[in-house]
């Protein structure tokens, strides 16, 4: 089986972008993609395309046509079809793109992640992205993503005697790092007593524990390794792919501060890549809440369960033993759903390749990049690099 | 949407809490499952209806000030992981009580209530809710 290198990467700003429509933010992504790239629309064998909620925020389905179609690629023919699981979607799409690769069936595939959520005003987006929950037994007596994952938080503090501090660590370092990557959502720093003291969202979480409401897009070229050295390309190489599943409401699992989609494909992706924990240079987390931020860690095996709040509290910046979302993460980099699992690669492929600017980790060789659905039904890994 | 089906279709479950029990290993499963995850294919056919108590403990809870269009009126409200005494635990709102009195372990019960109001159809949702013993 061929290697699979990532050889072009490109994204939008993440943010609120009133000016710009679904359409346009992905084929700006696109484009920035083929063009780091350097390969003409002709080489692509497949496109995917991913959003998580577009039929509904939008009302617009068939994405992986509209992007075929606005890329200016619609004659060509290629195969173009979305995919969708919820807010890992992006690292899904990913994923359905190397494996297209690694079983020979093609050499170059484009990954193309877009969400438009501005379009939708006030409390409304609300009954949307509840539809990433369990609808009939979660979302319809009042459940929303922010408030599962509180309950989380409730019974992780109670039983683990874990103070709200480690949660708001997680946001302020992803604000920090954030203040370095010009895509970024938001690009203010933010301090420990200011985000414990943010506005209540679902107590114990607040404001400064939620990721925004986010447009974006953000896209990838994969391609076999005889293609990337046919064009003198290295890239850099996608050393694993895991995904697994859970439960899809949270009332289901045996524990409800343990991720056991997370534990599966995070064992999976290092048992496949032959790596340790010791070799990974950086992490890209799926914290779309703090509190997943803290359980996440634990359950990729960074650290014991329980006991995240230590690691979070010592030291995960940029210049620690292992940096936390140096992009500035769900919380500050933004989450523009269906584009937030690709954006973690862009990160990845700039990392390793020594060009994130003031944000560049030093020596960056591996990378792991840590993608969920919903409270965790679905969890995407990849290991990157891991020369 | 058109929920009158829907909504409908989930009556007995939402208004008396009638979960589904494995007929091979005896599980309770609520919400229900046409098929058992621990006896798969052992178990079709032999999932029978069951009336719970309603009664069961406060596993977790939030109180909810970001809230979707239909849970206006009810702004700020108490949402709980419920754990039944047969078993199975489920996502229902705590009423009938100051959020500052809801802790993890209470005992609560189920009540029928008015669960939401959908904005343009105007069709008044019931289901259960719980309140403290």
């Amino acid at each position: 089986m061929t290697e699979v290198h990532i050889i072009g990467s490109g994204e939008t700003k993440f943010g609120e972008m009133w000016d710009r429509s679904l359409r346009e933010l992905a084929v700006e992504a696109g484009l920035k993609a083929v063009e780091d790239a350097g390969i003409y629309s002709r080489d692509i064998g497949i496109l995917y395309g991913s959003s998580s909620l577009a039929g509904t925020l939008n009302l617009q389905n068939d994405i992986g046509s509209l992007l075929a179609d606005f890329s200016g690629i619609a004659s060509n023919g290629i195969p173009a079809v979305r995919i969708e699981s919820s807010s890992s979607s992006g690292a899904a799409a990913v994923r359905e793109a190397y494996l297209a690769i690694r079983s020979g069936e093609y050499d170059v595939a484009m990954v193309g992640g877009v969400e438009k959520m501005t379009d939708i005003y006030g409390s409304e987006i609300l009954d949307i992205v509840g539809t990433t929950l369990d609808r009939e037994w979660e979302t319809f007596f009042g459940g929303t993503p922010a408030a599962m994952a509180a309950i989380s938080a409730r019974k992780y503090m109670h039983d683990f005697k874990v103070g709200k501090e480690a949660m708001s660590m997680i946001s302020v370092n992803d604000h920090a790092n954030a203040s370095k990557n010009p895509n970024a959502h938001y690009r203010n720093k933010i301090t420990l007593e200011a985000a414990m003291k943010s506005t209540p969202v679902a107590d114990p979480l607040n404001l400064m524990d939620c990721s925004p409401i986010s447009d974006g897009a953000a896209a990838l070229i994969l391609a076999s390794e005889k293609f990337a050295r046919s064009v003198g390309k290295d890239g850099v190489r996608i050393k694993s792919s895991a995904i697994a599943q859970d439960y899809l409401a949270l009332h289901s699992r045996d524990s409800i501060y343990t991720l056991n989609s997370t534990i599966l494909a995070g064992k999976t992706a290092f048992e496949k890549a032959g790596l340790k924990h010791s070799d990974v240079s950086f992490v890209e987390l799926h914290d779309s809440y703090s509190i997943y931020g803290l359980m996440e860690l634990e359950d990729l095996g960074f650290c014991k369960k329980g006991k995240a709040s230590e690691l979070v509290m010592d030291d995960i910046g940029l210049t620690s033993s292992l940096p936390v979302n140096p992009s500035g993460g769900l919380k500050a980099k933004g989450n523009p759903m269906g584009a937030t699992g690709v954006g973690q690669f862009v990160e990845g492929y700039l990392q390793i390749r020594g060009k994130a600017g003031e944000r560049q980790v030093k020596n960056a060789s591996t990378g792991l990049l840590h993608s969920m659905s919903g409270t965790g039904s679905t969890s995407v890994v990849h290991i990157l690099g891991g020369a | 949407m058109g929920e009158l089906s829907s909504v409908w279709r989930e009556s007995s479950h939402r208004y008396r809490l009638v979960a589904h029990g494995c007929g091979n290993c005896k599980a309770v499963y609520f919400p229900p499952r046409d098929i058992c995850p621990k006896c798969h294919r052992d178990s079709i056919g032999k999932m029978k209806e069951m009336e719970l108590s309603g009664r069961g403990k406060i596993e977790s809870f939030t109180v909810v000030h970001d809230v979707p269009p239909a849970f206006i009126r009810q702004r700020p409200y108490v949402l709980a992981l419920i754990r039944l005494d047969e078993g199975p635990t489920l996502t229902a709102q705590v009423v009938d009580c100051d959020p500052s009195e809801v802790a993890l372990g209470k005992r609560v019960r189920s009540v029928f209530r008015r669960v939401r109001e959908d904005g343009k159809s105007g069709i008044i949702q019931y289901g259960y809710k719980f309140v403290l013993e």
